[in-house]
């Protein structure tokens, strides 16, 4: 037998995942939604996508390679997916140095200065977008006209043309007739950020990751599920102060957040259970945020204040054994 | 709905290339090396020596111990020496090597097959016959049967499982066993039932043999106590943690024995071993073994005499294939890589896997994406992420606090990680050490 065999420890057979996989559905779940912020809002929207991806590409490779001498893993589409998340979560105004500086912080604060891939605690997009909105407040609430809403609702988000509202002592059904309507909201008919305008490409593109088992149910029902329960109490309680729950459901970016921000594998708990109180969390801080807290929409913050507890949700929030003694 | 495990379990590709050819007899090869540690528990002890003729059935090893048994020679001929040979493990053990003269069986051997359905005996006297013929868990495990049929004290069996799920990927044995050896499976399956002193079997089988789970429904329609379960295709159904569970609906408790929760199992090759042994006086000499691969020639399920070189099987089945890169005793989940075909066959050896070039290298490791999907897969309900970091720091106390003795290695977690990482190898170097540290406990109070 002059043959050399291959030998190594069992399993034997590999099933057919891959990073690689996961990362690319994810980029292929997001296109519903890149199509319609360039229906809604024309070529600059594809700009700003392309922009960030080859932003957060350019700057994980250079750190890779030359700061942390580590052969650069690109190809892997985890930088893509972070582009394409923060494009999604800029105004399609916002200029081309805010979009690179963005890339920079999320690629490089958000997920490399923490060891790469698997090693970010926080949600490497929105650590990106969260700095681009505190430190640049104004470019960031700029909102660009959106090209197929029936009035051309420009100016502010319906979260925002509620926010002021409200302050100036209005009530909700004096404020209605100025936001878009609820078929509206779930089209994309209204003003906002690239990805989080509209609902429908957005759970087009959640179903598809479903289907892939790219993400399971868990995170975002929770999400959702928790953002109308409580938003619904509120609006049971009074009306005039707050706004329904669908209404809530379809604007500030819940359902981007929910589908896309909050599933980060990496930045998640492991367990179904833990995914589902990690859910409920971002839930309640966002319907804090949004109605009781100085911005008008709180989603970004909320996922990443959830992020923060991830390792205490994965160290006490264990998988049911086979055969645990009671 | 089929029954099945909730928790965990995999699908990986099944290949079954050989379900549909029959089993073929594999020509007597001209020497047998027969290792004396075929079995979970003491080797057995050598009784004979260089020089010595033996025939088929002759004793050549005996039991060392409670948790052992005994060896038969399983051709005629001449003891050519006794000595260190390598096995399917990759390190060398102790064989009685024989020179075959002819085929000449050992008296009161009823070689025919004729089959014969009722015994007087009791059910001492079964499961002695049974520790006599060297019989063990023909699954893979190699468990000596006799100590499993002798429940410890206090506990009782109340259900006899026969295991013919075969899950692994590619293997066939117990599914033309099922085939070919109906009647005789279900005699073996009422012997077992007999020593344990039980009245209810079941027969699990999965859904992808429905003409095993038909015949075996047929021959068992006029048998009130034994009924054929199907269960759902899904990775490790075989197991018998998870085997009793689908069945039986109990989860065996950690660190416990299947007769805790009142079940024995036994895999169908044993149950047809046991009609051998207890019927035709017939000791375990040889197994139906699997040899396939997606090159293989002829993929088939040839009856093998124990201590056959593996090299006569792959030659029966068409010899290697030119682009064979990894050998494997048994199923590609649970098998093991041998180092060259010159190693023998055992009681244990289910199936011969040869696998392509492309298919036998490892993927470069990938980081941690903390995806979930080895927990999700885990029919323990085990991390095995976590497990394999503490093996990487070499907390071992807190790997044994996270339950790494309760996992049952059957790759299910390596399988599915999308990043390649390897972590049953670390599993198992976790479970080798906290083992050792529980012994030394042990034996220190």
């Amino acid at each position: 037998m002059n043959k050399l065999l291959t030998v190594s420890p069992s399993p034997h057979v590999k099933g057919d995942e891959s990073i690689r996989k996961i990362m690319y559905g994810v980029v292929l779940a997001m296109l519903p939604a890149f199509a319609m912020s360039a229906m809604f809002f024309g070529w600059n929207s594809v700009k700003v996508t392309l922009i960030a991806v080859a932003a957060s590409v350019f700057f994980e490779y250079v750190i890779q390679k030359y700061i942390m001498k580590v052969k650069p893993t690109v190809d892997d589409g985890s930088a893509i997916v972070t582009g394409i998340l923060l494009a999604f979560n800029v105004p399609v105004g916002l200029p081309v140095w805010l979009i690179i500086l963005g890339a920079l912080v999320a690629i490089g604060v958000g997920k490399m200065s923490f060891g790469g891939l698997g090693q970010n605690p926080f949600n490497p997009a929105l650590v990106g977008r969260v700095f681009l909105l505190i430190s640049f407040p104004v470019q960031m609430t700029t909102w660009a006209p959106n090209k197929l809403a029936a009035d051309g609702f420009s100016g502010a988000t319906p979260l925002g043309l509620l926010k002021e509202g409200l302050k100036s002592g209005k009530t909700i059904s004096e404020i209605t007739s100025q936001l878009p309507s609820h078929f509206d909201l779930f089209w994309g008919n209204m003003s906002g950020s690239l990805g989080e305008i509209s609902a429908v490409a957005l759970l087009l593109g959640g179903l598809y990751m479903l289907w892939k088992k790219i993400i399971t149910w868990h995170t975002p029902i929770a999400v959702l599920g928790t953002v109308f329960i409580f938003e619904g109490i509120l609006w049971l309680a009074n009306p005039e102060r707050f706004m329904d729950p669908m209404f809530h459901l379809f604007t500030g970016g819940v359902m981007l957040g929910a589908i896309f921000m909050a599933t980060d594998m990496v930045s998640s708990p492991m367990t179904h259970v833990g995914q589902l109180i990690f859910g409920i969390g971002i839930g309640i801080i966002t319907v804090l945020i949004r109605n009781f807290g100085a911005y008008p929409e709180g989603i970004s913050f909320a996922i990443l204040i959830m992020n923060a507890f991830t390792p205490l949700i994965n160290a006490y929030v264990k998988p049911a054994r086979f055969g645990r003694i009671a | 709905m089929l029954k099945t495990f909730k928790m965990g379990g995999v699908h990986p590709a099944e290949n079954k290339l050989s379900a549909g050819k029959a089993i073929e007899k594999l020509p007597l090869p001209k020497t047998v090396s027969i290792p004396v540690a075929q079995h979970i528990g003491a080797p057995a002890t050598v009784v004979v020596k260089r020089g010595d003729e033996v025939k088929v059935g002759t004793v050549i090893a005996q039991s060392s111990g409670f948790v052992s048994t005994n060896i038969h020679s399983s051709v005629s001929g001449k003891v050519a020496k006794i000595d260190d040979v390598m096995d399917a493990s990759g390190y060398k053990k102790k064989a009685v090597v024989i020179s075959v003269e002819g085929d000449e069986w050992e008296q009161g051997i009823d070689t025919s097959d004729t089959l014969i359905k009722e015994t007087h005996l009791d059910a001492k006297e079964i499961n002695a016959k049974i520790l006599a013929a060297g019989i063990v868990g023909l699954g893979g495990a190699t468990f000596p049967t006799h100590v499993k049929l002798s429940p410890p004290p206090g506990m009782t069996a109340e259900v006899l499982l026969i295991n013919g799920v075969e899950c692994e990927p590619y293997l066939t044995s117990d599914h033309r066993l099922m085939l070919e050896k109906t009647a005789e499976i279900i005699v073996g399956t009422k012997l077992l039932m007999k020593s344990l002193g039980v009245n209810k079997a079941v027969i699990g089988i999965e859904n992808n043999k429905p003409d095993a789970i038909t015949r075996m429904k047929d021959f068992t329609a006029n048998e009130p106590e034994i009924t054929v379960q199907p269960l759902k295709v899904k990775y490790p159904q075989g197991g018998e943690k998870q085997l009793i569970k689908a069945v039986t609906g109990k989860e065996v408790p950690s660190g416990a024995l299947p007769i805790a929760v009142g079940a024995v199992v036994n895999n169908v090759g044993t149950a047809f071993a046991v009609y051998e042994a207890v019927m035709k006086n017939k000791p375990l000499i040889e197994r139906v073994v699997t040899v396939t691969g997606k090159s293989v020639k002829e993929p088939s399920n040839l009856m093998v005499r124990v201590g056959t070189p593996v090299t006569e099987l792959v030659e029966a089945a068409g010899g290697m294939p030119e682009d064979t890169g990894k050998v494997i005793s048994g199923g590609p989940m649970m098998g093991r890589a041998l180092t060259t075909l010159e190693v023998p066959v055992t009681k244990g050896t289910s199936g011969i896997l040869l696998i392509r070039n492309e298919e036998s290298k490892r993927s470069e490791m990938e980081p941690c994406i903390r995806c979930g999907k080895c927990v999700n897969v885990c029919p323990m309900g085990l991390e095995p992420f976590l497990l394999m970091t503490m093996s990487e720091k070499k907390l071992w106390e807190r790997s044994e606090d996270r339950h790494v003795m309760d996992c049952i290695e059957c790759g299910s977690c390596s399988f599915t990680c999308p990043s390649n990482r390897p972590l049953l190898d670390y599993i198992r170097l976790g479970k080798g050490t906290v083992g050792k540290l529980i012994r030394a406990r042990k034996s220190q109070n």
